[in-house]
């Protein structure tokens, strides 16, 4: 009977965490795969707003992005607090628009050009006047195709007033 | 000289390196938002051709004010009642002769749009009105649209147009591609997309 009666220790036998590491690493490499890094900074806010009824914008190398919407506070002492347009990493006003849009497609390929789309990144609160302009100088250039780039979710997640 | 073994190399912190990245990609990773809704700017016309004349009632006017109401066809209307209205326009269907709709399920009121060829919706928005609010709207009159084409699909094909959409785009999908986008089409002319915004 003995023989059987090993030691009963009351303590857990240590967990092996050699394979610790190899799952970390796994999250680690898909993080890294997915993480796009942001081309521009923001300078102004950019909480888009939501809509259900959305397509997605398949090619991203043929979007233009316009943003608009409020300085960030790291600029409203210099700015205000009116919304502002950014093309690339400044402000801009709508006379840049032409020429950013005559840039981009000078940047592209010749037969890319009729494909490229203009997405305009909007913040929820900003005014339908600027971005009337913006839209009414994006026709004199003849960028028609455009995107309002929004959050998928239902529209009474907006705020109406 | 007696020959050793390497001593092997204590891997024990490595999973803290490795967390010490994995945090860093976790807080730097914004996952961009690339859905939206798709629309087309007309062109400036500078050519002075006499815009074509269109009936009153085909044309559905909802204008958004600077406190964000709505207006439409003159009345005030709440923001959940639009897709319905727009729909009840849209596929009214009261034309008669060459102007009668084949398909329409609507209630053929004379003095509302002859058919979906017909008739249009326009927009017009305050300089005040706010961009969340003008793209709710937007969002209920593309809804509008999309509601009437899946149905006519589901009555034609039996599927919505969004699944058909899919399998166009599926390359693994197994059948006549060139057929479902004459399908596709077909719909998409029966029930254009006719938003004017006016300047």
């Amino acid at each position: 009977m003995a023989k059987f009666n090993k030691k009963k220790s009351g303590d857990l036998p240590a967990i092996n965490t050699a394979s610790l590491p190899d799952i970390v690493f796994m999250l680690l490499f898909f993080f890294m795969v997915a993480t796009t890094m942001r081309e521009t900074t923001l300078v102004v806010q950019n909480k888009l707003p939501y809509a259900d009824q959305v397509e997605k914008l398949d090619k991203k190398d043929l979007v233009m992005y316009i943003y608009i919407g409020q300085p960030t506070e790291k600029f409203q002492s210099k700015f205000g607090k009116e919304s502002r347009i950014q093309l690339n990493d400044k402000f801009a006003d709508l006379t840049d628009i032409r020429a950013f849009i005559a840039s981009e497609r000078a940047s592209k390929r010749e037969e890319l050009v009729p494909f490229l789309t203009v997405a305009l990144k909007v913040d929820e609160d900003a005014n339908m006047g600027l971005v009337g302009d913006v839209k009414q100088e994006l026709r004199k250039e003849n960028a028609l195709k455009i995107n309002y780039t929004t959050r998928k979710g239902e529209i009474s997640g907006n705020k109406m007033n | 000289m007696a020959k050793r073994s390497a001593p092997e190399v204590n891997a024990g912190s490595m999973a803290d390196i490795a967390f010490l990245l994995l945090i860093f990609f976790l807080v730097t990773t914004t996952i961009e938002t690339d859905t939206g809704l798709n629309r087309k700017l007309p062109p400036i016309d500078d050519t002075e051709v006499e815009p074509p004349i269109i009936k009153e009632k085909n044309i559905f006017t909802v204008y958004i004010n600077k406190f964000n109401q709505l207006l439409v066809e003159d009345q005030v209307m709440p923001l959940e009642d639009l897709r319905k209205s727009a729909v009840a326009f849209l596929d009214n269907g009261g034309g008669t002769g060459p102007d009668a709709c084949t398909y329409c399920n609507g209630k053929r009121d004379p003095k509302s749009s002859d058919n979906p060829d017909k008739a249009i919706i326009s927009l017009k928005n305050d300089r005040e009105t706010k961009y969340s609010t003008y793209i709710s709207v937007q969002n209920e009159l593309v809804a509008a649209y999309n509601q009437l084409r899946d149905t006519r699909a589901m009555e034609l094909y039996g599927k919505t147009l969004k699944e058909m959409e899919a399998n166009y785009g599926d390359v693994n999908w197994i059948g006549n591609k060139e057929k479902l986008q004459e399908k596709i089409e077909k719909i998409k002319i029966e029930y254009p997309q006719k938003l004017s915004e006016v300047q």
